[in-house]
């Protein structure tokens, strides 16, 4: 049997999502990123929502998400996603909207658009990367960066008396009464992917429903380049460190709260 | 030729602005261009409101004077304030309660209307500055009691029409009690 | 069937805007203002029109709620006061990068910093010459009556989906709180999605299979496609100032003096200039009912026509002066005269400086 025998497409096991452009993403190799791109775009094809669909991109590493997916978005100034997302949503109740955010968009310059878009119950999908650094900037220390770690502006660790503490904003918004679904995954192995996948799935069914109610779905990710690490190392590190503190896991189902958010 | 400009003034609360809104609205219901133009900033809250009024036949240029044909004032403040910025020939109308330094002006037209004395007296409060306004169309009729009553139609809100009646009694009794000051018999 | 009514600027302003088809107001509050927000949530027009009312909960958020709204093809706006329109600097600027049609509305106080709430022209150098970061410039409307807040919140409408182009309308607080006679025009109904997606093909409004995604942003990486973009907006303002400049000329004709005046210092001056006509002055007034593009070719053709000097009149420290300026040209005498910090001078004011300057 000849290779050009096998290449058939009834013999296909497997296909990238057609919602993903053939340009070669800008994130490191071995990034979390790409994987949730993936994940996105796939959840998004299968519903049948690409037509319905409005993104909006970052900035941060993401900031050029809107080059790779293969739908309508929109590009926010830093930290402003949650409420150009409620600007569209609010004129488009039927359409879906999902801001992509990382942690330095998210959890520090747009604290305030996010906690009050979700204070809304805007009826949106809220996707946050969480790696704990600032890596398109270079590697500064992000809100969620954690205690004692060594970034470019935390040489000497991250000291919580000057500093602060890391943030767990996902706790902070879970307790969010408009707040409908929060859960925290990561993509660092087969396993989490599809369980990833799932929540992904879960919140874009939730927002066809229509009702008022964020849901909000945080990855943890490596960042490899910012923590000086090979990517298996990064994923290591991750489990070992990072998952300690922002514990992986559904935190919120359907307005009710599945654990105490208060970890301590 | 309507040109009238008037400046009506007293104590935030006293219906100074209402007041005006009414005489504005009847103005907009005779066919006259009008404007409104309250002082607001620090005064608006618990000290001396005022509010410019202008009725014309023409395009109306500043809504912000500094000289008036006619002023209504309602208390000390106000007319230590305005006396002087009406023009010579014009009309300054007052309630003397609160009042212990009356007008002295020779060349205006003076009047007095006891509006917080007769409101008080018929328990119609609510309706003083009608009182007060029913004074100066008396004095100077730039509107009809029709279009006032047009105006209030326009002005109060549906659930409040029942009260139109008790302000147009306001205004008729305002016309009976304005008085002439003459300030050289009072000299004399 | 047009209506008459009284109102005050910010209530015309508001009431127009659901008449004009807004899909959407995003505010926050702030004196003198407020009014705004206000008469919208109690006139509820998501229930008659569909036009959404949010208040956010910044200044912040509410422009780039407005810049999401306008990246999907709807008619979008906000209103605000000097402090709150500082905070929207950012948002303006990547909603003019991004090339999108809005309305942002500020009612002009007293300023630098928390100022005060009396009425003030101090915002000009903002919003005619940048305000936000980069080469930007927003078509500015200069609303002189109750009856122009009114009229100019459809016009900067269409101005600014015919352009893609944020526009401002500035006005000031004694336009925004006084009283007048409005004639409302008649409703005109909110375009349907159907529609929006046919008049807005750049619009985000979610990309049908087999086209063309279509992408709202404002990054730039590459030099030359940034200049390239650049140049493009640059030929987009040249064409706004040669076709889009409105201005009102009162007793100019045989002008030697000319009063140059927006918004309230423009009503003001009207009557200074009544006042120095019947003193036997020959002076006029050019009002600027746009103050970007600005009307400099008016200016010129006043000077040919034989105006010695103009006298600009604003409630600032003298800022829309250095326009007069430019156009002036060095052919004529320009000077500015003004009040500042929510003072109001006076229209006895104005024919004294007029005089002074005429001397």
């Amino acid at each position: 049997m000849e290779l050009q025998d096998i290449i058939k497409e009834e013999n296909i096991v497997f296909k990238k999502t057609k919602l993903l452009n053939d340009k070669p993403l800008s994130y490191c190799p071995g990034c979390g990123h790409g994987t949730v791109h993936r994940i996105l775009m796939e959840t998004i094809e299968e519903l049948g929502i690409d037509e319905q669909t409005i993104g909006i991109a970052p900035v941060g590493c993401a900031v050029m998400a809107y080059e790779f997916m293969e739908i309508d978005m929109q590009e926010a100034a830093h930290g402003r996603a949650p409420a150009l997302a409620t600007g569209i949503k609010r004129v488009y109740p039927k359409k879906y909207v999902f801001t992509y955010q990382g942690d330095g968009d998210l959890a520090a310059i747009g604290t305030a658009e996010t906690m009050h878009c979700c204070n809304r119950g805007e009826n949106i999908l809220i996707i946050f990367i969480n790696n704990g650094i600032y890596g398109m900037t270079g590697g500064q220390m992000a809100p969620t960066t954690l205690e004692g770690a060594k970034t470019s502006t935390s040489p000497y660790g991250r000291d919580v008396s000057t500093m602060g503490y890391p943030i767990r904003i996902t706790e902070l918004i879970a307790q969010l009464p408009a707040v409908r679904y929060v859960t925290r995954q990561s993509v660092h192995t087969p396993a989490a992917v599809r369980k990833a996948k799932a929540a992904i799935k879960k919140a874009f069914e939730y927002q066809a429903e229509g009702k008022q109610g964020t849901c909000f779905i945080e990855f943890l990710s490596n960042c490899n380049s910012g923590w000086k690490l090979s990517p298996v190392q990064a994923n290591k590190w991750m489990e070992e460190n990072t998952f300690k503190y922002y514990v992986p896991g559904d935190i919120k189902d359907n307005f009710k709260l599945l654990k105490n958010p208060i970890i301590e | 030729m309507i040109n009238e400009e008037i400046i009506i003034a007293g104590f935030g609360g006293q219906g100074v602005l209402s007041m005006g809104k009414i005489l504005a609205y009847s103005g907009l219901m005779s066919g006259l261009e009008v404007s409104w133009m309250p002082s607001y900033g620090p005064e608006m809250r618990g000290g001396t409101a005022n509010v410019t009024v202008i009725l014309s036949k023409e395009r109306i240029s500043s809504p912000i004077l500094t000289s008036y044909d006619t002023a209504i004032i309602l208390n000390q403040q106000s007319l230590d304030k305005f006396e002087n910025t009406v023009k010579p020939g014009g009309i300054l109308i007052y309630d003397p309660s609160g009042i212990s330094n009356p007008p002295t002006r020779h060349d205006l037209n003076i009047f007095s209307v006891e509006a917080t004395k007769a409101a008080t007296e018929r328990n119609m409060s609510k309706i003083f500055n009608m009182i007060v306004l029913g004074g100066y169309l008396k004095v100077n009729p730039v509107v009809s009691l029709d279009h006032i009553e047009a105006g209030l139609k326009k002005s109060l809100p549906e659930r409040h029409h029942n009260l139109i009646p008790a302000n147009i009694e306001g205004l008729k009794l305002g016309s009976e009690l304005i008085q002439r000051i003459n300030l050289y018999k009072e000299a004399c | 069937m047009s209506e008459l009514r009284l109102m005050k600027g910010n209530e015309a302003l508001a009431e127009a805007a659901i008449r004009a088809g807004v899909d959407a107001y995003y505010g926050y509050p702030i004196t003198p203002q407020s009014e705004v927000m206000e008469y919208l949530m109690k006139a509820n027009p998501e229930k008659t029109t569909g036009m959404v009312v949010l208040q956010a909960e910044s200044e912040v958020a509410s422009i780039n709620m407005v810049y999401g709204a306008a990246g999907a093809g709807k008619m979008a706006m906000t209103s605000s006061s000097s402090p709150g329109v500082s905070l929207m600097q950012e948002g303006i600027s990547y909603i003019a990068g991004a090339e999108l049609p809005c309305v942002v509305v500020n009612v002009v106080r007293g300023g630098p910093g928390l100022g005060t709430i009396q009425p003030s022209q101090a915002d000009y150098f903002q919003t005619v010459k940048g305000g936000g970061h980069g080469d930007y410039k927003l078509i500015t409307l200069a609303p002189a009556s109750v009856q122009e807040m009114a009229d100019f919140m459809k016009l900067a409408f269409d101005l600014a989906f015919k352009y893609r182009n944020p526009a401002m309308i500035l006005s000031d607080g004694a336009i925004g709180q006084m009283m007048e006679k409005v004639e409302l025009f008649d409703p005109i109904p909110r375009r349907t999605d159907e529609e929006v997606a046919l008049q807005c093909p750049w619009a985000t409004t979610g990309r049908k299979r087999g086209t063309q995604k279509r992408v709202i942003t404002s990054l730039r990486l590459v030099a030359s496609v940034q200049e390239e973009f650049n140049i493009k907006l640059q030929n987009k303002y040249k064409e706004i100032e040669e076709k889009e400049v409105r201005c009102e000329m009162l007793q100019c004709d045989d002008a030697q003096y000319v009063i140059v005046a927006y918004g309230s210092s423009a009503r003001t001056s009207m009557k200074a200039v009544e006042i120095a006509r019947k003193n036997g002055m020959k002076v006029g007034l050019l009002r600027p009912q746009t103050l970007w593009p600005f009307p400099s070719k008016q200016i010129e053709t006043l000077i040919n026509n034989g105006a010695k000097g103009f006298l600009s009149v604003e409630m600032s420290a003298g800022q829309m002066v250095e326009d007069v300026k430019l156009a002036a040209n060095g052919k004529a005498k320009v000077e500015h005269y003004g009040r500042m910090g929510g003072v109001i001078a006076s229209p006895q004011d104005i024919y004294e400086a007029l005089k002074k300057f005429a001397k």
